[in-house]
């Protein structure tokens, strides 16, 4: 039976920047895959485009392309990244730079249709409503916050890319999983009505896209026995024409792949496990099984599928106000109690300097930041506490009020508080505020960029 | 005769954002412990565990393939990861709260 080899070169954008050099090296990998565009990417790379009409794309690929192009073009590679966020030419022609700066001969194809952005105004005169799926709210309310507005596109642009001989494919807003069951559907000649291996696909995609999540990093399951994450390998899939697959890593890598690992990501960040959704097949992860096959070797099989809903998920990104954060410390002894007193002094500050707050939260590192009321405070009187507080705003000026506050807590406030850390720069607040469109008012499009 | 024991002892977790909801993957560390989870950690008690901090609703899903429960927690992360003021702002330690929360076992 055929199979591939798929690895994850990067699981978000910011990822470790070497990971891929292993899987270059020691995968013996047909693809790369790279994940860039978490939810709210694309309105930061909207920003640095209307500053720079040359950017608003993941520069991290152009970087590690400097690094691995001339491996990746000698071993014949193929790279599919999701790095081309507003502008997925111009990243083209970064990377055809830097093939150019090597010597190299490359295919690199773009695809675009995602970015609706300039659309928006038609597209609602044309009676698409873009309503928050959510909440069912109208997008009158937010029209003139508006920053970014992309379409998660599916698997056919990408195929098209691959059939059309890409070396490298880059996307705007695809889903992150259309990118690693694209290569799937090019390989083994999967039809578009074979719903189950298309499921399968999908779930492999899931669980390898975040990278190091499934090769032992963030491993509840066993986080004190996993070797080595400081070289911890980025995962790679073998997978065989009936859709099954084998989750492994790159040899002499840290980490480690086990069924606990496979299984922690399956389920992450899903809803219901038995409607999966994408533009190319909702699969149901309920039937899935997952077995260990050996050292750092899980296999993974049995995803079913159905057919796909006939609208695209759109993701649109607005402004909506303020937050700045600032904390201090407080040593024993009474260190909690300190702190206590230091917000409630502060909450009293902003009643005097008239802080127009829409939310103001108080916490205390070392004890209830993570976890709220949850949290259950050590018997002992512990060695410190940091208060944290934070502050959301209707204006960036009403941020601002919380920067001065803090550093006179260390002089006008308990005693023993000190290593305050005031990021009074107010943070800009981007929201997400996902609709729905019909798939037929998208057309995709694939260019190319040969560099010979 | 049971005995108490927080569920960390018999499973493992792993949390995340959708949004302002965020989802909790918890898995039976053995298959044995599968009907304990499904038996004990209704979406009920976990609604009831995180009182205060998850303002909306709980759903349970059930995997018994992977011996593991899926549960979905709405309006769960004071506002979604780039509005929330939360230190965790998102979710990533929530399945560590949920393991704190306490099963029966048979001695």
């Amino acid at each position: 039976m055929k199979s591939i080899r798929i690895g994850t070169g990067q699981g978000y954008w910011g990822d470790r920047l070497d990971a891929p050099l292993a899987l270059v090296d020691r995968g013996r990998v047909q693809y790369i895959c790279f994940d860039y565009l978490a939810e709210l990417t694309m309105s930061i790379l909207q920003k640095q485009k209307e500053r720079d009409p040359s950017k608003g794309y993941a520069h991290d690929f152009v970087t590690l392309c400097r690094q691995i192009l001339p491996r990746v073009r000698k071993q014949g590679i193929r790279l599919i990244a999701s790095a081309g966020g507003v502008n997925p030419r111009g990243c083209a022609e970064a990377i055809a730079q830097v093939a150019r700066g090597h010597g190299l001969t490359v295919k690199i194809a773009t695809v675009e249709g995602d970015n609706i952005l300039d659309r928006l105004d038609s597209l609602a005169a044309q009676g698409y409503a873009l309503k928050n799926m959510d909440d069912g709210s109208g997008i009158g309310a937010i029209r003139d916050r508006i920053t970014s507005a992309n379409v998660y596109l599916g698997v056919a642009p990408v195929i098209e890319a691959l059939r059309g001989g890409a070396d490298i494919v880059i996307t705007g807003r695809n889903t992150d999983t259309s990118l690693f069951l694209a290569p799937m559907i090019h390989e083994f000649g999967w039809r578009m009505d074979e719903l189950d291996k298309l499921a399968c696909g999908i779930c492999i995609g899931h669980v390898i896209e975040c990278g190091a999540q499934v090769t032992g990093g963030n491993y509840t399951g066993g986080w004190d026995r996993v070797p080595d994450l400081a070289r911890v390998g980025w995962p790679i899939a073998e997978v065989s024409e009936d859709g099954s697959a084998v989750i492994t890593k790159p040899d002499g890598t840290g980490g480690l792949v086990e069924a606990g690992t496979v299984k922690e990501e399956l389920l992450y960040e899903i809803g219901d496990p038995g409607n999966y959704i994408t533009p190319d097949v909702v699969a149901d992860f309920r039937p899935v099984r997952i077995e260990d096959a050996g050292p750092d070797r899980v296999k993974l099989w049995g995803a079913k599928g159905r057919p796909a809903p006939d609208t695209l998920k759109v993701s649109i990104s607005y402004r909506n106000g303020y937050r700045a954060f600032a904390d201090l410390g407080f040593s024993w002894p009474r260190a909690l109690e300190k702190a206590k007193l230091a917000a409630k002094i502060l909450a009293e500050r902003f009643r005097i300097v008239g802080l127009q707050a829409e939310e103001v939260l108080f916490d205390y590192i070392g004890y209830n930041s993570l976890h709220g009321p949850l949290a259950e405070f050590p018997g002992h009187d512990p060695q410190e506490v940091r208060l944290r507080v934070g502050i959301r705003t209707r204006t960036a000026e009403e941020a601002r009020k919380l920067g001065p506050e803090v550093p006179c807590l260390v002089t006008c406030g308990p005693p023993q508080g000190g290593g305050y850390s005031a990021r009074a720069t107010p943070q800009e607040i981007l929201e997400y505020w996902p609709a729905l469109i019909p798939a037929a008012a998208i057309r995709p499009e694939v260019h190319f960029v040969e560099v010979r | 005769m049971m005995r108490r024991v927080p569920l960390v002892t018999i499973a493992h977790a792993r949390s995340g954002d959708k949004g302002n909801s965020c989802n909790i993957g918890l898995i039976a560390r053995k298959p044995e412990h599968y009907p304990v989870l499904v038996e004990q950690v209704t979406a009920e008690r976990v609604r009831d565990h995180f009182r205060g901090w998850v303002h909306g609703n709980v759903v349970r899903y059930e995997m018994p393939n992977i011996h593991s429960l899926n549960f979905l927690l709405e309006d769960a992360l004071g506002g979604g990861a780039t509005a929330s003021l939360r230190a965790d702002n998102q979710g990533k330690t929530m399945g560590g709260a949920l393991l704190r929360l306490l099963v029966e076992l048979p001695e």
